[in-house]
């Protein structure tokens, strides 16, 4: 056991070295990438939309404008200064104010929206994982069965349309024609936050729309993987073996057929959690919910760059920490991977 | 692959396969529909020439929408344009993925762990935060550059199925013949091993066109391409973008949502049934 916390020990610092790798070669880039597109100074296009808005500026405050726009950009001196500042400032937790709202720091716009796209994803992500992962699994075991092939040709009819139009198509049926649930936003305007019945209820109003076409999408792409892993697993020695021990369903079905399957689906499943960026930026678009993606998509919109490389930065973290997630679970569900660094 | 042959191919799986018959059949009259925008009364980017709002009549098949558009020919060029978009993607992104997949596959060594790493490092790129940062950069997109940037990124899955086909086929006996028999690495690829590519060529061609016109689609609802160019994706952005729902106009956003379904399903059990064709043991996995 002594030796085994060593290994875990050292595999560990591995992994996380490798992570926080990750993150700085990300915050590296997400830093130069505004810095070396030509005609994009965040400083020189806040003011000429200033200019084209039509108000007449003396021109010494136009200078003085400009001076104090690349000091909130953090554009002043050197690149290497530059970097510094930033790598400073990222570190206590500044990432500069929004432009599009300003004065409001991108800090409070982003930890303001992350819950929504955070609860949204990570509620839908594990509820069709589950329901997938064991209804792929049963499917395989028992092909012929009645459900198993009207889930088959559900999950098969749903599959090729675009993520897009089936939200919109759930939209219009339950919001416009049916008016069951409400058309967008992430609760009812005039309910303050907190934690009440009411406020309660009104989330779950206005989240089990979004909520659905996720689940639904995710269940049958889940299924059809797992169905898809099992069906090989099936027709192995070791599960007729396990039947002509005549061990009972449930037990094989677990045990045999579904466990070697695991790895694959948990590193599925663990680099979706790692979406927040794009995973459900349609999503919130297309209900109007008061997301992580909404709020990228309007930041790119407005050319909100503080904003955009904030989100960004985000989504590198999250990525990351992902991925830091399948590395450390992985050795516990597949025996084969062991913590001395590699496979055996 | 001659033409006879693939007559054959079709000719069987449209006994036997009812899932091929009825997307051909479905895939074909949509075809036939986006041939008859040729001969459209109207120019698409035009509006406002025929009275707004109208419902299905026997003059407008498919309804006006809002913006004094006659839907049924808006619905014809959609359809063309999506489908053009969509074969341009696939040409282009076929032939980087035949080209790389052979050379990664017939090369070996060096050459194939570049161009893998290569792939695998396409493969990871996020492409819809990258497509709507092309978009703030560019401003103004066209169709065709955008169909150039989406083949960009439609290659490496494709190419890596190419590379292990190739893989496999350098190690069979007829490729030691034909080299003794003194073809050369050019007469080996085009004549040995094209054919046995070709098939993966072509039932990549339609999961590719499912990709890439799904994207396209999400794209244009978000307001990201040129929006006067009648496409499957700009003319439900039109419709979401006026409320067509709301103020009751629901032809206006039902007939583009049908067509898209219609399209998208019919094209992806073409794929599924020639894949479960060619491979019967793996089944369809489509991205």
């Amino acid at each position: 056991m002594g030796s085994f916390l060593k290994f875990f020990f050292k595999y560990f610092v591995g992994r996380l070295a490798v992570c926080l790798l990750v993150i700085f070669v990300g915050v590296t880039i997400t830093f130069l990438i505004p810095r070396l597109i030509p005609g994009a100074n965040p400083a020189e296009t806040a003011v000429r939309r200033l200019q084209m808005a039509g108000s007449y500026l003396p021109p010494e405050s136009i200078e003085k404008m400009r001076d104090e726009l690349l000091k909130l950009y953090g554009l002043e001196g050197s690149m290497a200064q530059q970097y510094f500042n930033y790598w400073k400032e990222l570190l206590k937790g500044n990432l500069g104010p929004s432009f599009a709202s300003f004065p409001t720091p991108v800090i409070t716009l982003i930890s303001r929206s992350l819950p929504w796209t955070v609860g949204l994803l990570v509620l839908t992500s594990i509820v069709s994982w589950v329901i997938g992962t064991i209804l792929g699994g049963i499917a395989s075991y028992r092909s012929n069965t009645l459900w198993v092939k009207i889930f088959e040709m559900f999950s098969n009819a749903v599959r090729p349309i675009p993520y897009y139009i089936f939200a919109l198509t759930l939209l219009i049926v339950f919001a416009y024609i049916l008016r069951w649930f409400p058309a967008g936003g992430a609760y009812q305007i005039g309910i303050e936050p907190s934690l009440s019945w009411a406020f309660f209820k009104s989330v779950v109003q206005h989240g089990f729309l979004p909520a659905l076409s996720l689940i639904i999408i995710g269940m049958g792409s889940w299924f059809l993987n797992m169905r898809n892993l099992t069906s090989n697993i099936i027709h192995e020695d070791f599960v007729t073996f396990a039947k002509q021990m005549k061990l009972k369903e449930p037990l094989i079905l677990r045990n045999y057929v579904m466990k070697p399957a695991m790895p694959a689906q948990l590193t599925g499943l663990a680099l979706q959690l790692g979406t927040v960026f794009s995973g459900t930026i349609i999503t919130e678009i297309v209900f109007n919910y008061p997301g992580l993606g909404t709020l990228a998509f309007t930041a790119i919109m407005q050319s909100d760059y503080n904003l955009v490389m904030g989100i960004t930065l985000c989504s590198i973290v999250a990525v990351a920490l992902a991925t830091l997630l399948v590395d450390l679970l992985l050795p516990f569900v597949d025996p084969r991977i062991q913590y001395t660094g590699g496979a055996t | 692959m001659s033409p006879m042959a693939v007559l054959d191919v079709t000719k069987r799986l449209f006994k036997h396969d009812i899932r091929f018959r009825l997307s051909l059949l479905i895939f074909v009259i949509l075809l036939v529909f986006a041939v008859l925008s040729v001969f459209s009364p109207y120019d698409p980017r035009s509006s406002y020439y025929v009275p707004i709002n109208r419902p299905p009549s026997l003059s407008h098949p498919l309804g006006t929408n809002g913006r004094g558009q006659d839907l049924f020919w808006m619905m014809a060029f959609a359809l063309k344009n999506s489908l053009i978009f969509g074969l341009e993607v696939a040409i282009i992104s076929r032939i980087i993925a035949v080209i790389v997949g052979v050379i990664a596959g017939y090369k070996g060594g060096i050459a194939d762990q570049v161009l893998i790493f290569l792939c695998d490092s396409f493969i990871v790129l996020p492409i819809f935060p990258i497509l709507i940062f092309l978009k703030l950069l560019t401003r103004e997109m066209s169709l065709s550059t955008l169909a150039v940037v989406l083949a960009l990124f439609g290659w490496p899955w494709d190419a890596r199925l190419i590379r292990s086909q190739v893989l496999s086929l350098r190690e069979q006996k007829f490729t030691i013949t034909s080299i003794f028999s003194g073809e050369n690495t050019w007469e080996l690829i085009f004549y040995e091993y094209l054919p046995h590519i070709l098939p993966i060529v072509f039932a990549t061609t339609i999961n590719n066109m499912l990709w890439s016109l799904g994207l396209e689609i999400t794209l244009s609802v978000l307001g990201l391409t040129s929006l006067d160019i009648p496409t499957m994706g700009t003319i439900t952005y039109w419709a979401v973008q006026q409320q067509a729902m709301v103020t009751g106009v629901w032809w206006w956003i039902l007939f583009p949502i049908v067509f898209i379904v219609l399209l998208f399903t019919s094209l992806y059990f073409l794929f599924v049934s020639m894949t479960d064709f060619i491979n019967p043991r793996a089944r369809a996995i489509a991205r």
